[in-house]
């Protein structure tokens, strides 16, 4: 019983992490229209460069933290004005490639500045585990951490997408791109703070991502990246909540397939749930229908 | 493999919604739907429609922008399913089936904007639409069999003489994507054509055409009609075409049918008048 | 010229093209002509450029033919490869057959066999989902067959074949290991039989393409609704182009895995689909012979670069995005055809120039 509560612990403080990271993906999906292949590496370089600042720099965590979340804001904006704004009018197939082509670019740069060698990551987080049930039940402070920053983002998140000016206009061309650009919504503005937000969001993600599972490598990224997409997917893209859910959910069938199904099928175990919301519900669980124009 | 129709086809007795009765006395209906309906999230985007069309009856669809009509050529072609009420494509009920299998049962249709194989020549355009009519099977086609010398020279022969219905045959080599709009808007007829349907949707057929090119259609509609022996239902905003060419006509307006006759009757009627002119004050 | 002509001859420069390079090859190998040798490193390259060719043309029948985007060909491959290393050891085993190249031939038909089961399995859910999903979906699968593979065991005793999940105590010798892979595998795979396999490929897909069906694929890729207005039923022609692409990639899958003494699932991972979908775009989407170029110089050429192996995939994700861009953006295509008109004009006037 203590076990299968301490597995449930550790899927949602996993499924926090991709929830963040799922944020990044459905806001973007939502505005864009658009799968980013590279945000799970915007994850892998914000990581390393939180590893740098206070490894190589020895910079206090926090303020490693903030510098990383500038890079990778700065970062994202610059991959969405360089790849992806030439190709608005493109095919899906074609900005795909184009995110992929990006994911991969990524990779190869954190292998040349870091290595390939895996790097042991620093947890940032300094604080004492709480211990429950006779120290039965151990909870870490990064979980929590993990869990109350989750929770923080989507507060500040779901206020600013109705309360601010920049977030009704985000919804705004979610709904009808060409709308909102007749009502004087600045389109391109919005998209490149959209992915602002996003990238910053997986800076925070990586460095929690790392201080629970620390090893930084160039490809650490790209798995919880993937996940991450089917946990929005999941939720039913384009929604906030949608992708907290998901990402809550996906990380507790992770960690409890791991513990009672079989460690090698894990990650099928969560493709299998990805694939049978998908034919089941294909709007994801709080997803909206969408009808084709003929 | 072209299909003969069937001169023993069951009669369905059911009331009469036809605008044109007597096509419907000496021919069975090719279309007959009863209270069809469809909703989007709650909004009833077109219901009750009742509507018989004879089997070689050239029918009209008109109405003010946004009342349903593409919706219902959509509900006709199966690409939406309906939510109330049924279709009755030549005697058989099409619930259930999707667009290609209603293709199968005899409708075929043009869309209000181009869809064409633009990347593909003319004549594979109308290749395409032969599919279900000249056919062999995936193996005779990469073994190179007899018959997929024999079919390919049926289709090639086929969709020639289709083409030269608008006397496009020349242009068959051509990418269908670079052929001015008018010419995409006819290829989309004789597309539709080669599935050798017996009831022709148009979806503003003369949508982007001049005066000269609209009359040349006008004519070709009736001389399709008469040569297919096929009805044709259309809808239009050129209302020269529509009172020029159409037996029977149907006003739609909300998503509801709010009259249906002849030319003369629809162009005299209160209620149409209002819908395209807008109520008087005093309502 | 009429276009069945025009493909007549198009077609007939890629299987040219093929097979002269092919005798090429073979002359080089041969060491008939003096100072016309091929090196080692290249000689080893040869089966793995006829199995990537044979991987980009069959994934250019589903993203450029079919147009949908599959991120998981490497996990047909793998399918094909394993059923074709355990049913060349089985034939050995059980039959004490000798003659390597019906062996090889029936496990390259193995291989595809095994591909085109899972992807039928694999289709029926896959198809009904469009763009995006539909990529991550068929990534989603590929993963999904590596963890699978990760947990099977397969073992042969007195011409037997033993399998096993997730449990390795099998009786007699095992062949196929989890996560270890298949070890010891008799490499029988042979450039000529690679040479025969993409000539197969190319018949195939060149004839499948301008063929009715082939047509009906490519109405539905051009515009959906319209195909279904024909009357294409759009589920078994997505299915024909999918199923067919998994078959060729398994029988690759199996060329590859007869070539190596050791395999394991991991060789198989997403890069590798990435690795293929490069070759694809490169060589233009929906371009058969793009897809044979771009195989075989991608294949070669970082043996010959091995000093920049380290900036190799960066290259490539630099290439790729550049490749997209320069084809799809409307801005950059405008500038590139102005370059090119300019360039025409002072070609043209280079040549008026010389002739006065």
């Amino acid at each position: 019983m203590v076990s299968l509560l301490s597995h449930l612990l550790n899927g949602i403080s996993l499924g926090s992490v991709y929830a963040i990271i799922a944020l990044g993906y459905t806001m973007v999906y939502g505005i864009a229209k658009m799968l980013n292949f590279a945000h799970g590496d915007v994850i892998m370089i914000g990581a390393y460069i939180t590893f740098s600042a206070v490894h190589g720099w020895n910079m206090p965590p926090v303020l490693a933290v903030v510098i990383s979340m500038v890079v990778c804001t700065v970062l994202g904006v610059l991959i969405e004005g360089l790849a992806y704004k030439p190709l608005r009018q493109a095919t899906s197939l074609a900005v795909l490639i184009t995110a992929i082509g990006m994911s991969y670019l990524l990779q190869n740069i954190a292998l040349l500045v870091w290595g390939a060698n895996p790097k042991s990551f620093p947890s940032v987080i300094d604080l004492q585990s709480i211990s429950l049930l006779n120290g039965q039940l151990i909870i870490s402070a990064e979980a929590i951490i993990t869990v109350l920053a989750n929770i923080v983002i989507m507060i500040a998140l779901t206020l600013f997408t109705s309360k601010t000016k920049m977030g009704k206009s985000m919804r705004g061309v979610s709904e009808d791109k060409g709308a909102a650009q007749l009502m004087g919504i600045n389109v391109n503005l919005t998209i490149s703070v959209t992915f602002a937000i996003g990238s910053a969001l997986a800076a925070i993600a990586g460095v929690l991502l790392c201080s629970t599972y620390p090893v930084l490598m160039p490809t650490t990224g790209s798995m919880p990246g993937i996940k991450a997409f089917t946990a929005a997917v999941f939720g039913g893209i384009g929604s906030i909540p949608g992708a907290m859910l998901g990402g809550i959910l996906l990380g507790v069938i992770e960690i409890l397939g791991k513990a009672y199904v079989s460690t090698e099928l894990s990650d099928a175990l969560v493709f299998g749930v990805l694939i049978i919301v998908l034919l089941v519900k294909p709007t994801g669980l709080l997803g909206s229908k969408a009808h084709e124009k003929v | 493999m072209t299909q003969k129709r069937k001169s023993d086809t069951k009669m369905v007795p059911v009331p009469s919604h036809s605008i044109v009765p007597e096509r419907d006395v000496d021919k069975c209906p090719v279309l007959e739907t009863r209270h069809l309906g469809i909703e989007f999230g709650g909004l009833k985007a077109v219901e009750d429609f009742n509507l018989t069309i004879g089997a070689t009856e050239i029918a009209g669809l008109i109405g003010p922008n946004g009342a349903g009509k593409t919706t219902v050529f959509n509900l006709l072609t199966k690409v939406y399913q309906p939510t109330h009420g049924v279709v009755i494509l030549d005697g058989k009920d099409t619930a259930g089936l999707n667009a290609a299998q209603a293709s199968k049962l005899g409708i075929a249709r043009t869309f209000q904007n181009i869809r064409l194989f633009g990347n593909m020549t003319v004549e594979d355009n109308v290749r395409i639409g032969l599919h279900n009519q000249i056919r062999y099977n995936m193996a005779t086609g990469i073994l190179r069999l007899p018959g997929y010398w024999k079919q390919e020279k049926a289709q090639h022969q086929k969709a020639l003489e289709l083409l030269s219905i608008f006397d496009m045959q020349d242009m068959a080599d051509k990418q269908a994507g670079s052929l001015p709009y008018g010419a995409q808007r006819r290829l989309e007829i004789v597309r539709a054509l080669a599935t050798n349907p017996k009831l022709l949707l148009l979806d503003e057929p003369a949508a982007g055409m001049n005066p000269h090119e609209t009359e040349e259609l006008m004519e070709n509609i009736i001389k399709i009609r008469d040569q297919f022996q096929i009805a044709i239902m259309l809808i239009e905003h050129d209302m020269n075409l529509v009172m020029g060419i159409c037996e029977g006509i149907c006003v739609l307006n909300y998503g509801r049918i709010i009259a249906k006759g002849t030319a003369s009757e629809i162009q005299s009627n209160p209620t149409v008048i209002e819908a395209y002119l807008g109520k008087r004050k005093e309502d | 010229m009429s276009r069945s002509k025009k493909n007549f001859i198009n077609n007939l420069i890629t299987y040219g093209i093929v097979i002269a390079a092919f005798l090429i090859c073979q002359l080089a190998l041969s060491g008939s002509i003096d100072g016309f040798k091929m090196s080692r490193s290249l000689k080893g390259q040869l089966i793995p450029i006829c199995v990537y060719i044979v991987m980009a043309v069959s994934l250019n029948l589903t993203v450029g033919i079919s147009g949908e985007l599959s991120l998981g060909h490497a996990g047909f491959m793998s399918v094909g490869a394993f059923s074709g290393i355990i049913m060349s050891t089985w034939l050995a085993s059980r039959f004490q057959m000798e003659n390597e190249a019906v062996r090889l031939i029936l496990s390259l038909i193995t291989g595809g066999i095994f591909a085109g089961i899972a992807g039928v399995l694999i289709g029926i859910p896959v198809l009904r989902l469009r763009g995006d999903y539909l990529a991550i979906v068929t990534l989603a699968f590929g993963e999904i067959i590596r963890n699978v593979l990760n947990c099977l065991y397969f073992s042969i005793d007195e011409g037997r074949l033993y399998m096993n999940f997730n449990n390795p105590n099998l009786p007699g010798r095992i062949i196929y290991n989890g996560p270890a892979g298949a070890t010891g595998v008799d490499k029988i795979s042979t450039f000529v039989m690679g040479f025969a396999l993409v000539l197969f490929t190319l018949f195939v897909v060149l004839n499948l393409i301008n063929s009715r069906s082939g047509r009906a694929i490519m109405a539905i890729r051009d515009a959906r609704v319209a195909a279904e207005s024909v009357g294409i039923n759009v589920t078994k022609y997505k299915m024909m182009a999918f199923v067919t692409s998994a078959v060729l990639g398994g029988m690759a899958g199996a060329l590859y895995g007869l070539n190596i003494s050791s395999v394991t699932a991991a060789k198989f991972k997403f890069d590798t689909s990435i690795l293929v979908l490069v070759f694809v775009v490169l060589g233009g989407i929906g371009n058969i012979r793009g897809s044979i170029i771009a195989a075989t110089l991608l294949t070669i050429l970082p043996e010959m670069l091995r000093a920049f192996s380290d900036y190799r995939m960066l290259v490539y994700a630099v290439v790729l995005i550049a490749v997209m861009l320069a084809t799809n953006s409307p801005f950059l295509a405008s500038r590139l055809n102005a370059v090119k008109a300019r360039f025409a004009r002072k070609a043209k006037n280079g040549k008026e120039g010389n002739a006065a």
